[in-house]
């Protein structure tokens, strides 16, 4: 797409752009580039030379076991995140969908916690399971049931991903509700007219139909369990207890802040790189063949 | 009939309109709920929470509990981190939008040396999210003295083409017609921008300007790592500061008035601003 009509001149346009180019560059491309080049070295400890390693620390990490269970962490924790919240939201958004008035009212009512912050979102859900003061897991208590986060690795994935939904059913819900509003009813009342019942209609109608939005949600679901949940981990678990809600991002963040090992670090930043750049792919394919479609 | 045509073959009336509502209202309230929660803790005292179960009707210490929090908060007074949120999402919703107005201006109206070039280095930056490069990034910061500033809060999180993208989709849709007249008139192309592109695109920008203050205001690891002063921490990061560390036991009451001030702007400005959200959330993700 080219416009045909365009003014001339190359030194305005220069400038227009600079302010652009000058951000860019000085805090992504640099930084970028940064994370690249130290990634192939290892600071000596007293952190005054830098030895060069090549490949080095991408083979350390490959056959790191703290690394592979991260890996393994964050997708057992993006899977249950994006399950969580589709499923809560396309149920919710199938209801409403049945109202002829009062989708609107429940939409107000359904869309706001999108605003609620990821962190502020994990110290909500820490007061409800906190296991001096929470009242769900006092509750939980008088059910016989003793809940502890702190030392139970299921229950902190547990929490962690429930916290991490929450929120985001907002979004899907918003999608899901525009997906399903523009499917022609026409098509749905002639299902119904040959007899086919609701359950029926859903599965070889309805969810056929919403699966360009599905598939799209999928992706910017999998992206933010990936990389918008750390505020969530951190405030409820700081990754543990034993590193068992320890995803990538938090892992980047605690091997270079607080374990000051840079190199690694780093590496783990170009994987977490090449991760994204995948899905960017994978999005951007579906997004022409939504266009087409 | 005339009922019946009016609400369509399939909608479910009497019982199963009920169940859809019902099931509507469950959903709202799990939804609801932690929040309630939330804002019941922050009207009551300390002991009534410390002791469970504690209650699920709000206290009367709503006034006491938000004036401890505003005023004096526990490292720093929880007015001077909402102050902090505020000049921070503000500066990257306005910084954003100001930078990729102009550079999208640039690469749709004109054509020189290098422009396919500008245009791949900008958009290579999209969706890259800044938790990918936070080791360089906070060397940058540091080297430049930005540290626990507000210029280290915000530029390094306008430095992405989201934006970008999404006004260059949008001149594209300009009519030819508008910018031909501009050029037959003799309009200059700052005239063009000013006098037409810039107004036309006022939904536009106000929809971004939605998304990107929640955006900003919302931010969590950024934040953490630059603002080592108290006096600099925004309110999202500034709660998980109010925890003690070791045994001692959590000013409930504070910290939950204070998660309640934290998400108050960005859900007023969601629910008063809700067709441009929306629209800014479906305009954003394309």
């Amino acid at each position: 797409m080219e416009k045909r009509v365009t003014f001339k001149g190359w030194l305005l346009p220069i400038c227009l752009l600079l302010p652009q180019v000058i951000v860019t560059a000085v805090f992504f491309f640099y930084p970028a580039g940064q994370a690249v080049w130290q990634s192939l070295f290892i600071p000596d400890p007293f952190g005054l030379k830098s030895q060069f390693v090549g490949l080095g620390n991408f083979e350390f990490l490959l056959g790191d076991p703290y690394y592979r269970a991260a890996f393994t962490t964050t997708a057992v924790f993006s899977i249950l995140v994006t399950v969580a919240s589709l499923g809560m939201a396309l149920f919710l958004a199938v209801l409403a969908d049945r109202l002829i008035k009062g989708s609107g009212v429940y939409r107000t009512l359904l869309i706001w916690p999108y605003a609620v912050a990821p962190a502020v979102a994990g110290v909500l859900w820490l007061f409800m399971f906190n296991t001096r003061v929470g009242v769900v897991s006092w509750y939980l208590g008088v059910l016989g049931y003793d809940w502890n986060h702190v030392l139970n690795e299921a229950e902190a994935m547990g929490l962690v991903v429930a916290a991490s939904s929450w929120g985001r059913v907002s979004y899907n819900f918003l999608f899901f509700l525009a997906g399903l509003q523009a499917i022609p009813k026409s098509v749905i009342e002639a299902a119904a007219i040959d007899g086919a019942r609701f359950w029926t209609r859903f599965r070889t109608i309805v969810f056929p139909l919403l699966s360009p939005t599905t598939f799209f949600l999928l992706v910017v679901n999998i992206v933010y369990a990936f990389f918008e949940t750390f505020g969530v981990i951190h405030t409820i678990t700081s990754g543990g207890p034993q590193q068992a809600t320890t995803i990538l991002v938090y892992k980047v963040f605690a091997d270079g802040f607080v374990g000051q090992d840079l190199g690694s670090s780093a590496a783990q930043s170009v994987i977490l790189l090449v991760v994204v750049g995948l899905l960017t792919v994978i999005q951007f394919k579906f997004i022409e063949r939504r266009v087409h479609y | 009939m005339a009922g019946r045509d009016q609400h369509g073959m399939v909608q479910k009336r009497g019982v199963g309109h009920w169940f859809t509502h019902l099931g509507l209202i469950i959903g709202v309230l799990i939804i609801f709920f932690p929040i309630w929660l939330a804002f019941v803790a922050s009207t009551v005292t300390q002991p009534e929470i410390v002791h469970p179960p504690m209650p699920l009707w709000p206290g009367d210490q709503f006034f006491n509990n938000y004036r401890d929090a505003l005023v004096s908060g526990v490292n720093a007074p929880v007015a001077k981190m909402l102050l902090n949120s505020f000049i921070m999402a503000m500066g990257i919703a306005l910084g954003k939008i100001l930078i990729s107005l102009l550079s999208a201006f640039a690469i749709v109206y004109f054509r020189f040396p290098g422009r396919k070039v500008f245009f791949w280095l900008i958009f290579l930056t999209l969706m890259l999210p800044v938790e990918v490069r936070i080791v360089p990034t906070y060397e940058v910061v540091a080297g430049f003295g930005m540290l626990n500033s507000y210029s280290g809060l915000i530029f390094p999180l306008i430095a992405s083409a989201t934006a970008t993208f999404l006004f260059r989709q949008f001149f594209m849709t300009v009519p030819d017609e508008l910018a031909e007249a501009a050029r037959v008139d003799g309009a200059r192309p700052m005239r063009f921008f000013w006098d037409i592109l810039l107004p036309m695109s006022r939904t536009n920008i106000a929809a971004l300007f939605v998304i990107l203050f929640i955006y900003g205001w919302n931010q969590y690891l950024w934040p953490l790592l630059i603002t080592t002063d108290p006096s600099m921490n925004t309110i999202v990061m500034g709660i998980k500061q109010m925890f003690p560390s070791g045994d001692d036991i959590a000013d409930w009451p504070v910290i939950m008035a204070t998660s309640i001030l934290a998400m108050l702007p960005p859900i007023i400005v969601v629910i008063s601003m809700q067709k441009l959200f929306i629209r800014g959330l479906v305009d954003s993700e394309k």
